[in-house]
């Protein structure tokens, strides 16, 4: 589903875990224009939940989140 | 008028209660919130330079005791500083962030760092003596006016 969608930041936050993986993405989500994409490569569990939660509270896009074996993906629209 | 504000008094000076304090500060900080955490009593070591403190025998004597950001020990299981060793190496080995990066990180986000007016001054502990990024020290009166406007208020 995610083939469609033109991702413009990978961010590897794998080995990362509470705050870190949403730290690094407000960082890293500040220097992007509005409308641009990133994905997300975490292996901590916890972002299942933390980053929808974090998406919420910060007013972005969370466009889907997955896990893919031992590591959990997700895409994040910036629209604000 | 209630804003996407966060403020904590941070009042402990245990090593696990430090790590919960900076990982909701900058969770929520990450999240687009402005947060302040006000250091009181115990709390003031996670503020505190490493030098000692104190001008007189007491103040001298709790100079003595008190430790840095990194030198603080767990609420329990600290056993004379190996409580301390094993969390770090625990957390090192699991690439948690430890206390000072945590501190480090709450900075670059922005986290407002104000000290107790009056627990420095019981403590004999000067604005010298802490970190350069805090604020200046203020009283109660300061806190209460932003956790009056705060979402969230915590006392950890």
């Amino acid at each position: 589903m995610s083939e469609q969608i033109k991702v413009d930041l990978v961010l590897d936050l794998k080995g990362l875990l509470c705050p870190l993986p949403i730290v690094k993405l407000s960082q890293a989500i500040k220097d992007l224009p509005i409308g641009a994409v990133i994905e997300g490569v975490a292996t901590d569990p916890g972002v299942m939940a933390d980053v929808p939660a974090w998406a919420k509270a910060s007013g972005q896009e969370l466009i889907s989140i997955e896990q893919q074996g031992k590591e959990y993906k997700f895409l994040i629209r910036k629209i604000k | 008028m209630e804003q996407n504000k966060l403020s904590m008094v941070v009042f402990s000076g245990d090593m696990d209660k430090l790590m919960a304090a900076f990982i909701i500060a900058t969770g929520a900080a990450a999240s687009g919130m402005e947060v302040t955490m006000f250091f009181t009593f115990w709390g003031l070591q996670a503020i505190k330079k490493s030098e000692k403190t104190g001008k007189s025998f007491f103040g001298k004597l709790l100079g003595f005791m008190l430790k840095d950001i990194s030198g603080v020990g767990p609420s329990k299981m600290n056993f004379g500083g190996i409580g301390r060793w094993m969390f770090k190496k625990m957390m090192k080995a699991k690439n948690v962030a430890l206390l000072e990066q945590l501190r480090d990180i709450a900075i670059q986000l922005g986290v407002k760092l104000v000290p107790c007016q009056m627990s420095m001054e019981v403590m004999e502990i000067s604005s010298d003596n802490l970190i350069s990024q805090v604020s200046a020290p203020v009283g109660v009166a300061s806190f209460l006016e932003e956790a009056r406007n705060s979402k969230i208020t915590l006392f950890i």
